[in-house]
């Protein structure tokens, strides 16, 4: 396959950013998306030039890293990873965008990294359960029925990637937050921080900069690990729910 | 110190002898801290002896966490919750990203749940024999031991394992071993796993606890007197070279599998922070001990950039055939019963599909070079559901595994519910590293190395679901003991700073590499050589060992690195975001690990667990060990590039476990 890029080169966070035009050929169907772009920096270090930085690391679709809008959608044609995303979903001859994630929430670090910390500052505002190492009770002490478990894993299964913010026109974190809240607040072991976890984490959200959420839907559909969008309606319950109890926000 | 060849059974004289293969023997080494008595009760009684830090005392000190996978997350969380002062670093943007996340099958642990006669002395049992005889009993033990807190410890922090109906924990049988004792989450154990240790450091990093310093990695130990004091780390953003001190250094930074360039780790895992330790001191053990997965996806091109592991859990229900004539192309469905081979099934009736990692993927590898492998290049073997779909129906064989099977359908464009899959073996883990004693200590005082960094429980093989085991117990349980140990015994150390010489030389040497490597300017990319480097192992120090191919490969290596420092080309700086420089750097270290790893692989001309030497081994195909020669695991002291390291051995005793030959027939 031949193709042509028009990829977003941006030195540094301060610099302006531009679309620059690539061909690459040679392109097997079989190569995921990274491959086909390692293949266009092999050849841009040969010929002296600097190569395109993106995040990436375990190329299998978990660990959250690869971050790239491919033609307007995050993560390009398919619902899954960039990682997993391959050259047989393109036709030769394709003329491909290749963007960062654009959000305020997520600066551009370089080309098509972006920084996500704010992600992390979301958990650490209370996407976790209180329980240092050595003082938990047996594993079996007790039961939880296994639709709560599902749901625990379902919501769980989220990677952390941000597309969900790339997606919405808002550059709204709803999902990926809603996603934590409802995984832990459905289990008995986070049930005593159930309120404060849902406060805390809204604010946060709220401080990092993310637009606000208006039910477009854009988040679900771009999620690949297809965290559901009722479980934003589920977290404005709890959240509703814990400003009854706690008051204020 | 004497000084021998690497031993040899026959005497090849016609191979050019590099001067590294002439290393000596030194002193032996021993674990010293792992008490006398019954080995039940060892890690009690280290605990009790073990001297401990004032509450009030630790947030005095200090301690340096490198890495945020399951080991190191959950090290780094727990000694925070004590009351250290944590400052951790991971190469990655966030520390949720380690490579522990993609571990898929489960994680084992010793509850006996299912009644069906496990306990912890048969898993201490099964590991050690499942590792062939090549760990240390008393390690192993204590793993067992906490195995049970570990499930618990997981569930309080609200770890979505798998549900029985009356709201119970679900278990598996894994790889390897007949009791039903793997905890799990889907397919996504590992991910669920690092996401709890992840959220417990996060509520560390919220109350201060924990100063995290992400897209940081670690270039270069510093010692002062021989006692680990810091480390020297590049902020992968700005490419500013900076230090940071601490009363102790934990390395939690993952294996070396990318040593190969295809195998089953991120891209981004590396050898660096070990490997760097070990040229400071620290002996490196067992590197020739590599686990080669038997359930990946075959690659489909040079363009290949990593392979992509399928959870042995597949095998449970998935049956494993070739078909029985060379050369046979039909398609799968086309190929009657009584044509196909189930050859684990035939060789070892009673494992079959279940044998350990390292039996299943060399009886791949004979398969395949009989001429009766599957699909592009015939590097392939089947993995087949369709007894298990007419047994349990679809929508069954769909929760247990669906994702995998996704997974499989969108990498290769085939519908695994309709044609089986297409699996071959590759690299997954590392066995070997850095050498520690039971606290987890390294030879260089102050330096710990925990989880898959060090060398300690898995011996030659390790069994399945017993990784996460592993980095989850050295982090929770067995660092946040022991070290107290050590830092009570050093409890006033002197500050270090940047004048130190010690430490100005550490930076320096960092400095002088990374400027080095911009300088040369040359006309080959870092990828090229890691390729090259990798290609040469998977060949030579992969599957299956010989004297001569090891040979060959230490004869390449020394050339491989003369034309890296020739050749070797790195646009941009060192003062910027630069991942070309990242990649070439880290593979500064795999061209000296790659030539250790084969001169270990070559001085042990023995058969034990996922090495094998074909001059070793019985007369239907097995691994012969030699434990009378061999029964020792072997650290390595470094010399100098390219100089020959000195072998220590540490002797393996068997006072529970007594060796005898695996058989899974």
């Amino acid at each position: 396959m031949r193709l042509n890029l028009r990829v977003w080169r941006q030195q540094n966070p301060g610099a302006p950013g531009a679309m620059v035009t690539y061909e690459v050929d040679g392109i097997s169907r079989d190569m995921s998306f990274l491959e086909m772009l390692d293949t266009l920096n092999e050849d841009l270090i040969l010929r002296g030039e600097d190569p395109v930085a993106f995040d990436h690391d375990c190329r299998e679709g978990i660990c959250g890293a690869c971050s790239l809008v491919i033609n307007g959608d995050a993560h390009g044609p398919e619902r899954t990873t960039t990682c997993q995303l391959h050259m047989r979903s393109f036709a030769d001859g394709d003329t491909i965008d290749v963007e960062p994630w654009r959000a305020a929430a997520f600066p551009v670090v370089k080309d098509l990294v972006v920084d996500r910390g704010a992600f992390d500052r979301i958990i650490q505002a209370g996407g976790y359960i209180t329980a240092p190492t050595g003082s938990a009770p047996e594993a079996h002490a007790t039961a939880v029925p296994k639709a709560d478990a599902d749901s625990a894993f379902e919501h769980a299964e989220c990677i952390g990637c941000g597309a969900c913010v790339a997606a919405c026109p808002n550059g709204s974190a709803m999902l990926f937050t809603s996603a934590k809240v409802n995984h832990l607040n459905v289990l008995p072991q986070g049930s005593p921080e159930r309120e404060t976890r849902v406060l805390d984490m809204v604010a946060r959200m709220d401080d990092e900069g993310f637009g606000g959420c208006t039910l477009t839907g854009e988040c679900a559909t771009a999620c690949p690990k297809g965290i559901p969008l009722p479980s934003i309606a589920a977290m404005n319950r709890e959240w509703l729910r814990a400003v009854r109890k706690h008051g204020g926000n | 110190m004497s000084t021998d060849h690497a031993r040899t059974d026959h005497a090849h004289t016609d191979h050019a002898h590099t001067d590294y293969t002439h290393y000596g023997t030194g002193d032996p080494i021993a674990d010293t801290k792992a008490p006398e008595g019954p080995i039940a009760e060892r890690w009690d009684r280290r605990r009790f002896e073990a001297k401990l830090v004032n509450p009030a005392n630790r947030r005095k000190h200090t301690v340096i966490v490198v890495g945020t996978g399951l080991a190191g997350g959950a090290a780094g969380a727990t000694l925070a919750e004590q009351g250290y002062h944590v400052v951790q670093f991971c190469f990655s943007d966030s520390p949720r990203r380690a490579h522990s996340i993609a571990a898929q099958g489960g994680i084992n642990a010793a509850k006996n749940y299912r009644n069906d006669g496990d306990s912890v002395h048969r898993l201490f049992y099964d590991t050690v024999k499942g590792g062939d005889f090549r760990a240390r009993e008393s390690n192993v033990h204590r793993l067992a031991q906490i195995s049970v807190e570990i499930i618990d410890q997981c569930v309080a922090q609200g770890v979505p394992f798998a549900r029985e109906y009356g709201g119970l924990l679900d278990t598996r049988s894994f790889g390897g071993v007949q009791v039903s004792r793997t905890f799990y989450a889907r397919g996504q154990t590992g991910q669920q796993l690092l996401l709890g240790a992840y959220q417990a450091l996060s509520r560390q990093i919220a109350a201060g606890n924990v100063e995290m310093h992400a897209r940081t990695e670690m270039l270069d130990l510093i010692t002062v007197d021989g006692v680990a004091r810091g480390i020297v780390a590049r902020d992968l953003i700005t490419g500013k070279v900076s230090t940071y001190y601490a009363d102790a250094v934990v390395l939690a930074s993952g294996g070396y599998g990318n040593v190969f360039y295809l195998s089953t780790n991120a891209m981004n895992s590396n050898a660096t922070a070990v490997w760097r330790a070990h040229r400071r001191g620290a002996y490196f053990a067992n590197p020739c001990f590599t686990q080669i997965h038997p359930t990946c996806i075959p690659r489909t091109g040079e363009h290949q950039s990593k392979l992509t592991l399928m959870s042995e859990s597949l095998r449970n229900d998935g049956r494993i055939w070739v078909p029985k004539a060379q050369g046979d192309t039909r398609p799968a469905a086309q190929i009657p019963e009584a044509e196909r081979d189930y050859y684990l099934e035939r060789i070892y009736p009673s494992f079959g599909n279940l044998v350990p990692r390292d039996i299943a993927s060399r009886a791949a590898k004979n398969v395949c070079d009989e001429g009766r492998g599957v699909g592009p290049g015939g590097q392939g073997v089947y993995l087949d559901f369709a007894d298990a779909i007419r047994r349990m129906g679809r929508d069954k064989v769909a929760e247990k595994y669906g994702n995998l099977f996704d997974m499989y359908e969108r990498i290769t464009a085939e519908n695994p519910y309709e044609v089986p899959m297409r699996i071959y073996p590759a690299v997954h883990y590392t066995m070997g590293g850095l050498w520690v004693d039971y606290d987890l200590q390294t030879t260089v005082p102050g330096l710990f190395a925990i989880g898959e960094a060090n060398f300690s429980d898995h011996g030659a093989n390790r069994l399945g679901a017993s990784a996460l085991m592993q980095g989850l117990g050295d982090g929770y349980f067995v660092l946040p003991s022991t070290i107290n140990d050590y830092l009570a015994r050093h409890p006033h150390q002197e500050a270090v700073d940047d004048t130190h010489p010690e430490a100005a030389a550490a930076v320096r040497e960092v400095r002088d590499c990374l400027a080095k490597l911009l300088a040369v300017d040359g006309d080959r990319t870092p990828d090229s050589f890691h390729r090259e480097i990798g290609e040469l192992m998977w060949e030579y120090c992969g599957m299956s060992r010989t004297e001569e191919g090891l040979r060959k490969a230490l004869a390449r290596i020394p050339e491989i690195r003369e034309e890296f420092w020739r050749r070797i080309k790195v646009p941009g700086s060192g003062e910027e975001f630069n991942q070309s420089l990242e990649k070439a750097n880290r593979i500064v270290d795999y061209l000296e690990l790659a030539e250790l790893m084969c001169l270990d692989a070559l001085h042990r001309a023995e058969s034990c667990g996922g090495h094998f030497r074909e001059e070793s081994q019985t007369p239907d195909g097995e691994a012969a060990r030699r434990d009378e020669e061999f029964g020792y695991a072997a650290a390595w002291e470094y010399q100098g590039t390219g100089a020959a390291p000195v072998l220590h051995k540490e002797d393996l005793v068997f006072e529970y476990v007594h060796p005898t030959q695996r058989s899974y027939a």
